[in-house]
């Protein structure tokens, strides 16, 4: 990513913002900017360097005593870090929200639609528009779902799709993540923060509300309850205090007024699912699980797990208690199944995807496979199971060894591996010491799907801190910013 | 209330009232250390650690500074006021949003101090080893953070059901060591009634009662005269000094009433029984009768009581089996 048009512009704190190629959300050429940016930049641009500073120290400070962390994994000391909060918001008009709004509409309906499909009859196998290969090898293909009812076949509660911008300013879909999507505490933080930090300038927008996402969710949760439990117990399951979101699974649950509990809180007993509290066991109905498949039943899935709690298949087969997400979602966000999204759009809809994938190359098809191995350097190579930003190439920034290495994990399993074209996705102006400079940056709007499809207006951005970065995951060095998304 | 967030509110508390005990008992005695005479020296450290329930792999070694050290940094030692700060933190980072903001912001900054990377750097060590800085500042701080985290833990949380935990794995924790600490010193005290009293004694009184942060409140029961027989009566059997065994006792068992109230008396029946035979006799005995019988059975016949009703806790809201919370 090197600059192909240096430009200074006359403020000093913008003296050393390029613009190169890509889609920069302030800026649309030398000096211009997107006209919802206007009263955005002058706001900042009047507040004297001190005193930017001085806010951006309230803001951490707030992060900090309210101990908002993650848990970076592997090291042994300073395992809580907070998480990096950048004071320049994102801004994303209304015009453009109500494309992506439709967009993941779409998307969730048709992945829901195709998750029951794979389950039960199967006519998209059938029919051939989605190879039986690619479903049967997933790693979180669930066969023991096959044949099961779910409650209002809601298969996908949430899910959190991770948008990047193009080049021309389209959104596209990067991937989704339908198992246990994270950091939507951090939208709702990154809010309350920048309310108390800037409040006439937040007022100045009409920024749309994103607070009631928890209660929101909560509806959600609610509306999958088993038949004849009106008053459901609804609990969040959370691997514990060792796992990186333990903050957002403490605060969503205190948000939600609802028990936090883990595997070891939870006992099965004839297909019933009970918590342990201090006056007896206590039936719970709906569980808003953050433990992955593999480790939430060791009689059903993984026996050597000890995050989760025996029988709890049997009793979700049985009906007696739901799950979101149902297992076996994974399949749906499989990498390479991602390739397929929008023919399985077209399938179920009969419409054509209103946001678009990014070009990926399937590693099973010999052709592609030789234009990837030959093309190592100029592709992003990542692993269909990972995720959180492990098991990837980036090409244009890698070595030759590990280019070695990845083409010969391609050669060896190439169903684990899918690839896609550099993009040089969106940019937006960070505060980095004392000037503003552009950072890539992603978009994480969170979708609920109960009765009917939720989006808050909104969304996690995650930005890449490190200069001509395009990683922005937290376990990789990424922070985030505040997303308005504008009501007019 | 989940059994596991129960189970982490009584330890979180269990925890922070043994690192007190102990932070006190070392800054006590490192004080009095400096009145005596190396010879008594041997005894009174071996009485420390005897108070303390003789922690394993602790030796006294004839270094003070080399014990206190032990006790204070070592993780080694499960005992040790680190290892309890340690735990005490990692039990309410587990009950984060049950207990009050206020709460994790004192815990968290106990902990943060005391593993202070340049508190635990080898020149701070050797330095205390030496005796060349006086550990009494550091002990300080730990008793005041401690005292500060019990407020804040009265005065901004619900006093409902997680707030009665947190009273019964003090004051259960507290009898413990009260118990404890009376009989650590009773060989001393108390084993020799025709011994002829002489200045050290008087230190090794005050000692104890500073040990239990008595001194002052003794005094204004009964006057500086500090006698044997008045100090054990205090310390075991008086009703409204909150170290003593039965007001510790009577703590836990208004506590422990509160929580049956919300879970129901039948389930209950067996803890009701342990702790208010306990509360009884202490209510009803007196000091002579105490101390004319085996008094270190005594003694130790109240911490086996504590320990079963820590045992029946456990069992009644922990760890119950599943058929008989369904038969219930």
């Amino acid at each position: 990513m090197h600059p192909t048009q240096s430009s200074q512009f006359e403020h000093a704190s913008l003296k050393n913002y390029l613009l190169d190629h890509a889609y920069d959300e302030m800026f649309t050429g030398l000096g211009d900017l997107h006209r919802h940016c206007e009263p955005l930049l002058e706001h900042f641009s009047a507040l004297p360097s001190e005193e930017l500073q001085r806010r951006k120290q309230a803001a951490d400070l707030s992060f900090l005593n309210q101990g908002i962390t993650f848990t970076v994994y592997g090291r042994e000391e300073g395992t809580e870090k907070i998480f990096p909060y950048d004071l320049i918001p994102r801004i994303i008009t209304a015009a453009e929200w109500a494309t992506v709004e439709h967009g993941l509409t779409q998307r969730i309906t048709a992945l829901n639609l195709f998750l029951k499909d794979i389950y039960n009859e199967g006519r998209i196998l059938d029919d051939g528009i989605v190879p039986r290969e690619v479903v049967y090898s997933c790693k979180h293909y669930r066969r023991q779902m096959m044949g099961l009812q779910v409650p209002r076949n809601v298969y996908i509660a949430v899910c959190g799709t991770d948008l990047i911008r193009l080049e021309n300013g389209e959104f596209v879909v990067l991937e989704d993540n339908l198992r246990v999507p994270s950091g939507v505490s951090y939208m709702l933080t990154n809010r309350r923060v920048m309310k108390r930090i800037f409040p006439q300038l937040f007022r100045s927008y009409n920024v749309r509300p994103i607070e009631q996402y928890t209660q929101l969710l909560l509806g959600t949760l609610r509306s999958l309850a088993p038949e004849g439990r009106p008053e459901p117990n609804i609990v969040l399951l959370s691997p514990g205090v060792f796992n990186s979101a333990y903050f957002e699974h403490a605060y969503l649950a205190r948000q939600m007024g609802i028990e936090l509990v883990e595997g070891r809180d939870l006992v099965t007993h004839d297909n019933v699912v009970y918590m342990r509290t201090t006056i007896g066991l206590r039936r719970v109905d709906v569980i808003y699980r953050r433990v992955d498949d593999d480790f939430i039943d060791p009689l059903a899935f993984r026996g050597d797990s000890i995050l989760g709690v025996a029988g709890l298949f049997n009793a979700y087969r049985a009906g007696n208690v739901t799950l979101a997400n149902a297992f076996g979602t994974g399949v749906a966000d499989d990498k390479a199944l991602y390739a397929y999204v929008p023919e399985i759009i077209k399938y179920y809809l009969s419409e054509e995807p209103v946001l678009k994938n990014v070009e990926t190359y399937l590693l099973t098809r010999p052709k592609e496979r030789q234009h990837v191995l030959q093309n190592l350097d100029k592709l992003v190579v990542k692993a269909v199971g990972e995720s959180g930003g492990y098991g990837m190439l980036i090409g244009p920034q890698s070595t030759k060894a590990q280019q070695e290495e990845f083409a010969q994990k391609i050669e060896a399993d190439p169903r684990n591996y899918i690839a896609q074209p550099t993009i040089s996705f969106s940019r937006a102006p960070c505060l980095i010491g004392d000037e503003l400079q552009p950072r890539h940056v992603d978009l994480r709007p969170y979708v609920l799907y109960g009765d009917k499809v939720t989006i808050v207006p909104g969304g996690l951005t995650r930005v890449a801190l490190n200069q001509g970065s395009l990683v922005v995951n937290s376990s990789q060095g990424g922070g985030s910013k505040d997303t308005w998304v504008l009501s007019q | 209330m989940l059994s596991r967030v129960a189970d982490s509110l009584y330890w979180m508390s269990r925890y922070l009232e043994r690192a007190e005990h102990t932070t006190r008992l070392l800054d006590v005695n490192l004080n009095l250390m400096l009145d005596e005479s190396p010879i008594s020296a041997e005894r009174r450290w071996q009485r420390v650690l005897q108070a303390l329930g003789k922690p394993k792999n602790v030796e006294w070694t004839g270094e003070p500074y080399a014990l206190t050290q032990t006790l204070t940094f070592d993780t080694e030692n499960k005992a040790s006021i680190l290892s309890c700060i340690i735990a005490a933190r990692e039990n309410s980072r587990h009950v984060r949003e049950q207990i009050s903001t206020e709460q994790w912001h004192r815990l968290n900054s106990l902990y943060l101090q005391v593993t202070r990377p340049e508190i635990q750097s080898q020149r701070q060590s050797e330095a205390l080893v030496q005796g060349m800085t006086h550990p009494s500042e550091f002990l300080q701080s730990v008793m005041e953070a401690v005292h500060q985290f019990q407020g804040v833990t009265d005065s901004t949380m619900n006093h409902g059901e997680g707030w009665q935990f947190i009273q019964v794995g003090r004051y259960i924790e507290r009898a413990c060591a009260t118990a404890l600490l009376l009989q650590a010193y009773h060989v001393d005290l108390w084993g020799h009634p025709e011994r002829i009293v002489d200045g050290n004694e008087y230190l090794d009184w005050m000692g104890l009662l500073r040990s239990a942060t008595a001194f002052e409140a003794y005094c204004k029961v009964y006057t500086a005269d500090l006698t044997p027989d008045q100090i054990f009566e205090f310390l075991l059997l008086d009703e409204e000094f909150p170290h003593s065994v039965r007001f510790s006792i009577d703590s836990l068992q208004c506590a422990l009433e509160k929580i049956q109230g919300d879970s129901g008396k039948v389930r209950a029946e067996t803890l009701r029984r342990l702790s208010g035979r306990l509360q009884s006799s202490l209510n009803y005995s007196s000091v002579d009768e105490i101390l004319s019988q085996d008094v270190l059975g005594y003694l130790g016949g109240i911490q086996a009581q504590c320990r079963a009703i820590h045992e029946t806790i456990y069992e009644l809201y922990v760890d119950y089996s599943i058929q008989a919370a369904l038969a219930g």
